[in-house]
């Protein structure tokens, strides 16, 4: 399928089509916010650059005609998940400002590490999708119907199991966080 | 489009929140890059889903499901981390060494796991 894509489309590195420019730039934008977002030192500045790199990623599903993940990352990610870690920082007392401590003592070993996995994985990827091609030409791929037909007549049941989860989650959540009756009366 | 720049820009993502989830130290720090890793593999999910043009589409249901479980697992996170900062007063991972074994838990910038287990245990219980 690859090398029919290639032989129909005769396209290359050096002839970019407009969608792939959008996407190296927002992918650039992308990694530069979360590159910030892992090594800054201020801890609100952290999260507030989180929601760049996920908002950038729900451009890339956009790009990629994925709207209704987009629109889900949005929802998720960016609405409740960031506001979700903003509360956990402040519940935690995170200083405002710089906090010298941020970053453990084995970054450098950290760095290595993703240095090389990236490396690694570049490489590995790159050597083998070197000639794929994704057609974006045709039917929209994520538009709400198709999602919505998709989900609820292959994956019901996956996707019923996992409210189940979630709801498990929550009720867990809750017991965690509920402050215990027997400590508060020996303080 | 060609496939190797979602495929590279995932690839990058994933390293940066596995640098992050390394070299971090405030808890939820690491929690913000577990998402970063996990936002990679939903971008690697969309692009083969577009690319293989699935029948089923399971390349973006699946990208709905660990959206929702990303979401329950920063729920969780995030409770077992106040609890963890209510007990001891800090949310450091560095920190929590009580379970390391003795010469490792001597190399902590923390200096608790200099004392013996028994007056580590003491201190924990006495925090709690």
């Amino acid at each position: 399928m690859s090398l029919a894509a290639a032989a129909a489309a005769p396209s290359g590195f050096l002839s970019p089509t407009g969608v792939e420019i959008a996407f190296v730039l927002v992918g650039i934008a992308t990694l530069g916010a979360a590159l910030i977002s892992v090594t800054t030192k201020q801890l609100v500045h952290a999260a507030l650059w989180l929601v760049v790199a996920l908002g950038g990623l729900a451009v890339e599903y956009l790009l990629l005609t994925a709207e209704f993940i987009a629109w889900v990352q949005v929802l998720i990610y960016v609405g409740s998940v960031v506001v979700l870690i903003l509360f956990g920082l402040m519940l935690t007392r995170a200083p405002i400002g710089r906090s010298p401590d941020a970053d453990s003592d084995n970054r450098w070993v950290a760095v290595t590490v993703a240095a090389a996995s990236a490396i690694t994985l570049v490489w590995v990827v790159v050597d083998a999708f070197r000639t794929t091609w994704i057609e974006l030409d045709g039917s929209v791929q994520g538009s709400t119907k198709v999602t919505g037909q998709t989900l609820f007549q292959h994956w019901v049941l996956p996707f019923e199991a996992l409210s189940v989860l979630l709801l498990a989650a929550l009720v867990g959540a809750i017991v965690l966080s509920r402050k215990n009756q027997d400590q508060d009366k020996e303080s | 489009m060609h496939l190797a720049y979602p495929a590279v820009l995932a690839v990058l993502l994933f390293s940066i929140g596995l640098y992050g989830v390394l070299g971090r130290r405030n808890a939820i720090l690491v929690l913000m890059s577990v998402e970063l890793m996990l936002n990679a593999v939903n971008l690697n999910l969309v692009a083969f889903d577009v690319w293989l043009r699935d029948t089923l589409h399971a390349g973006q249901a699946l990208t709905l499901f660990t959206i929702t479980i990303a979401a329950a697992e920063i729920g969780i996170g995030l409770a077992i981390v106040l609890l963890v900062y209510r007990n001891r007063g800090s949310s450091d991972v560095d920190r929590l060494t009580d379970l390391a074994e003795n010469g490792l838990a001597g190399t902590g910038p923390a200096g608790a796991g200099s004392t013996p287990d028994a007056a580590a245990d003491e201190k924990a219980e006495a925090t709690a």
